[in-house]
C-alpha cells in the first residue's frame, strides 16, 4: 500500500481512472473544478479522453454519447450545474445507460435534486454519499460498478470539504464482481445486418422488430426499473452506539463526521446517544434506520439545509417523532463552508435535543 | 410524332400503394410522361401516377419522390413503345 | 379530332420489364426498411435521408456507421433504418455524437437534425463541435419551420415567411433576422467541409448526394467537422400545395440560404 498525501479531488479523479473510467466531460465550477483538472491530467495517461465541455449540457451530452459506445464514462458539476443537466439525466435513465455523475455540492441543499431527481418523468438515480476521502475513493469506484450493473446513472454526492481536504490515500482499484458484457453498445458494427442496435430514451426497437414497443409501452417499462433498483440495490447505512441509545442523530456526508465525533464525545460524558449515517441516499436505507432507532425515544436529523433528508427519515421512522436540528449555514462566499459545522455547536444541539 | 409513337428508353415499376399523391413527380419528369390519375385512388385514398410512352430513365421521379414509389429501368436497346402493349397500367 | 378525344396509352408499371433492362434506381436503399415513414405528402426530408444512406452504402461505410438523431419530423426515420441509432434530445445531437466518436473513433458518426433542433435549441452545440473540429458529419434538414409541432418559426425562417406564430410573415423588427447557419459554420476553423444543397428538384438532389458523399469521405480521412445543410420542402408547414413547394423553396428559402459548397479544406491551397 503506497499512500500519498493528496487533495480529495485528485483522489477521486485517480480512483475513477483506477475503476476504468476512460471518458470524462466537465465544465469548471467551484468546488468541482479540480476534479476536471485531475481527469484532464490523468485520462490521457491511460489513452482516455477528457473533454473541456463548453457548457454543462454539452458535458452530460458527451458523456451520454461515450457511454453509448460502451466506455465507462462520467461527468459532474455542482448542484447549480447539475440543474442544467436535468433533462439529459432523466433521459439517460430512460435510455438505460450507465453513467457516473459527481456533485461536488456547495452545502447539503441538493439532496432533493439527487434523490427525487430534478428532471421529468419517473426515474431515479442511485445516490452514494461518502463521508471522507478514503470512503469516497471506494464509493466512486462502486458507482461505476452499480451504473454498469443497473444500466442507470449513479450520483456521487460530494462537497467542498471532500474536494479540498487532504488525506493520505492509495487510490487502488477495487473489484466488485463480474458484470454482463455491454452487448447493447454502439459502434456501427450491426448497421446493415437487419439487427441494427438502438440506444434511445424513446423508441428502442426497429419498425420491423416483432416485439416493437410503442413509446407508451417503453415509459411503463422504465417505471418498472425503478422498482427493480429499489429492491435490488443494497441500501447502506453506518451506525454507532445505537444499541442502547436514547437519542439517535441522523446525518450524511461530511457533517456526519462531525456528528460521529460529537456523539462519541457525548458518550464519554455518559449521554446515551447514537448516530446513523445513510450512505446510499437512494435507495434510502429505511429498514436499517428503523432497526437502529427502534429503542430510541428521540431521533434527530442534522443537515446543512432547511430539511431535506429529514423527510426521508420521517417517512421511515414512525414510532417516535423526528426532529430537525440542522439548518443553513454559509460563510461569506456561499460555497458551502458552514460556520455552524463545529463539534462544540453540534454537541450543544444534541444535548439540548436529548434534554427536551 | 404522336404520343403513341414516342420511343421509351426506359420504364418504371410504380408502387401504387406507397404513393401519397403529392404530384412532385409530375413536374420533375422532364419528358412529361407521368400523369396523376383523376378518378382512381389507391387503398389509402390517394391519386397516383401513371406512365406514358417516352420515358428516358433519367430517374428524376425516383430522386424527388418522398415515398419511394418508383423503380426505374433503362432498356438495353431502344425499342418501340408499342412493343410494351397498350393496356392501361396499374 | 381534338387531343382530348385521343385515348392516352398508359404503360404497364406493376412488374419489372420483360425486355432486357438495367435497374437504374430501386424503390429505396437497402438500409431503409420498407413501409410508410408517415411523413407528409411532398415532404423533402425522405429524399435527403435516402441520399445520406445511399452514400454511406456506396462508400462501403455501412458496418461502421451510427446515426445520432435529434428530435423532429426526421426522428421517425430512426426505427425505419437498418443503421445503428443513438437518439439525442432536441438540439443535443452534436454533443452525443462527439462523445460517441471520441469513444469509438473508427465509427462513422453523423447527426440528423432539423433547423428548429440545430439552429434554435442546439445552436451552441453545433458551433462548438465545428470549432473543436469534431470528426463527425452533421446533416441539417432545413425547411424553415418547426415541422413536427405544426409549422412554427425557427431561427432560419426567412423574412416574410408565414408560420403559425408569424401569421403576417416574419418581420425583422419583431422577430429578428434568419441565421444562415452554413455560412456561420464555414467561417470556423475546425470545419473541414460545409455545403448547402436542397431536395426540391432532381438536379438539386443529385448535387446534394455529391455533397453528402464528400462529407462522409472527409470524415473517414479525419479532415475535421463536416456539415451538409439540405433545404427541404415542407408544404404542410408552409401552408401551400405540395406541387407548389419546389418553387416556394427556390423563391423563398434558397434566396436567403444560398446553395453551394461554402468550404472544402481539401481544395484550399
Amino acid at each position: 500500500m503506497a499512500r500519498e498525501f493528496m487533495e480529495g479531488s485528485e483522489a477521486i479523479a485517480r480512483a475513477m481512472v483506477a475503476a476504468g473510467c476512460r471518458f470524462f466531460a466537465g465544465y469548471p465550477m467551484t468546488p468541482f473544478t479540480e476534479v476536471l483538472e485531475g481527469m484532464a491530467k490523468h485520462l490521457p495517461e491511460v489513452n482516455g479522453v477528457c473533454m473541456n465541455a463548453e457548457s454543462e449540457i454539452e458535458a452530460v451530452g458527451m458523456a451520454w454519447g461515450a457511454s453509448a459506445a460502451g466506455v465507462r464514462s462520467a461527468t459532474g458539476s455542482v448542484g447549480q450545474g447539475l440543474s442544467l443537466m436535468q433533462e439529459s439525466l432523466a433521459e439517460i435513465c430512460f435510455a438505460q445507460l450507465p453513467l457516473v455523475v459527481l456533485n461536488m455540492a456547495r452545502g447539503q441543499g441538493d439532496y432533493f435534486q439527487a434523490t427525487r431527481g430534478g428532471g421529468h418523468g419517473d426515474y431515479r438515480h442511485i445516490v452514494l454519499a461518502p463521508s471522507g476521502i478514503a470512503e469516497a475513493v471506494k464509493l466512486v469506484q462502486y458507482a461505476f460498478h452499480l451504473a454498469d450493473r443497473w444500466r442507470n446513472p449513479v450520483m456521487f454526492m460530494g462537497d467542498y470539504y471532500l474536494a479540498h481536504a487532504l488525506e493520505a490515500i492509495d487510490p487502488v482499484r477495487i473489484e466488485f464482481g463480474e458484470l454482463p458484457p455491454k452487448d447493447w453498445r454502439l459502434n456501427g458494427s450491426t448497421s446493415g445486418t437487419g439487427k441494427a442496435r438502438i440506444v434511445s430514451p424513446i423508441l428502442a426497437d426497429k419498425r420491423d422488430d416483432p416485439g416493437c414497443r410503442s413509446y407508451g409501452q417503453r415509459l411503463e417499462e422504465i417505471g418498472g426499473r425503478v422498482a427493480a433498483m429499489a429492491s435490488g440495490v443494497e441500501p447502506l447505512l453506518e451506525s454507532e452506539h445505537t444499541d442502547d441509545a436514547e437519542l439517535v442523530v441522523v446525518a450524511y456526508g461530511t457533517p456526519a463526521r462531525y456528528v460521529r465525533y460529537a456523539v462519541n464525545k457525548l458518550r464519554r460524558q455518559g449521554l446515551k446517544v447514537g448516530y446513523a449515517r445513510p450512505i446510499t441516499l437512494w435507495p434510502f436505507p429505511s429498514d436499517a434506520l428503523v432497526r437502529v432507532t427502534a429503542r430510541a425515544r428521540a431521533v434527530v436529523v442534522y443537515e446543512l439545509n432547511t430539511g431535506q433528508m429529514y423527510d426521508d427519515v420521517r417517512i421511515a421512522v414512525r414510532h417516535v417523532p423526528v426532529r430537525f436540528i440542522g439548518g443553513l449555514s454559509y460563510d461569506h462566499d456561499g460555497f458551502g463552508i458552514a460556520p455552524d459545522l463545529s463539534v462544540n455547536k453540534l454537541e450543544a444541539r444534541v444535548r439540548k435535543a436529548f434534554d427536551a | 410524332m404522336s404520343l403513341e409513337e414516342r420511343v421509351s428508353r426506359g420504364t418504371l415499376v410504380i408502387n401504387v400503394e406507397a404513393c401519397k399523391g403529392c404530384d412532385l413527380c409530375i413536374d420533375a419528369c422532364k419528358p412529361r410522361v407521368l400523369e396523376m390519375t383523376t378518378d382512381e385512388f389507391n387503398s389509402r385514398g390517394y391519386r397516383y401516377p401513371r406512365l406514358l410512352a417516352g420515358c428516358t430513365a433519367c430517374h428524376a421521379c425516383a430522386l424527388i419522390c418522398p415515398d419511394f414509389v418508383f423503380q426505374v429501368w433503362k432498356y438495353d436497346d431502344e425499342g418501340d413503345a408499342a412493343a410494351e402493349g397498350g393496356a392501361h397500367g396499374s | 379530332m381534338s387531343d382530348a378525344a385521343v385515348p392516352l396509352r398508359y404503360l404497364p408499371t406493376s412488374h419489372p420489364p420483360q425486355r432486357r433492362a438495367k435497374l437504374v434506381d430501386d424503390f429505396s436503399p437497402s438500409l431503409m426498411l420498407p413501409g410508410d415513414h408517415k411523413l407528409c405528402p411532398g415532404c423533402g426530408e425522405p429524399a435527403a435521408m435516402r441520399s445520406g444512406v445511399e452514400m454511406i452504402e456506396e462508400l462501403g461505410l455501412t458496418g461502421r456507421s451510427v446515426a445520432v438523431f435529434g428530435i423532429g419530423c426526421s426522428t421517425s426515420f430512426s426505427p425505419a433504418m437498418d443503421v445503428e441509432v443513438l437518439q439525442a434530445l432536441h438540439g443535443r445531437a452534436p454533443s452525443l455524437a462527439t462523445g460517441l466518436k471520441r469513444a469509438s473513433p473508427n465509427s462513422i458518426v453523423f447527426t440528423i437534425q432539423g433547423d428548429g433542433d440545430m439552429v434554435n435549441e442546439g445552436l451552441q452545440e453545433v458551433i462548438h463541435a465545428a470549432a473543436r473540429g469534431e470528426k463527425i458529419t452533421s446533416i441539417l434538414l432545413n425547411n424553415g419551420v418547426f415541422g413536427e409541432t405544426g409549422g412554427h418559426m425557427t431561427a432560419t425562417t426567412v423574412l416574410g415567411q408565414r408560420t403559425k406564430n408569424t401569421l403576417e410573415g416574419r418581420k425583422a423588427e419583431a422577430h429578428g433576422y434568419p441565421l444562415l447557419i452554413a455560412d456561420l459554420l464555414a467561417r470556423i476553423q475546425g470545419a473541414a467541409y460545409v455545403a448547402r444543397g436542397a431536395t426540391n428538384n432532381a438536379g438539386n438532389v443529385w448535387r446534394t448526394r455529391r455533397m453528402l458523399k464528400r462529407a462522409f469521405e472527409l470524415q473517414d480521412v479525419g479532415a475535421g467537422f463536416t456539415f451538409v445543410e439540405v433545404l427541404t420542402m415542407c408544404p404542410t408547414g408552409w401552408f401551400i400545395e405540395t406541387a407548389d413547394a419546389p418553387e416556394y423553396l427556390d423563391a423563398n428559402l434558397a434566396q436567403v440560404h444560398k446553395l453551394g459548397v461554402l468550404k472544402d479544406v481539401t481544395l484550399e491551397a
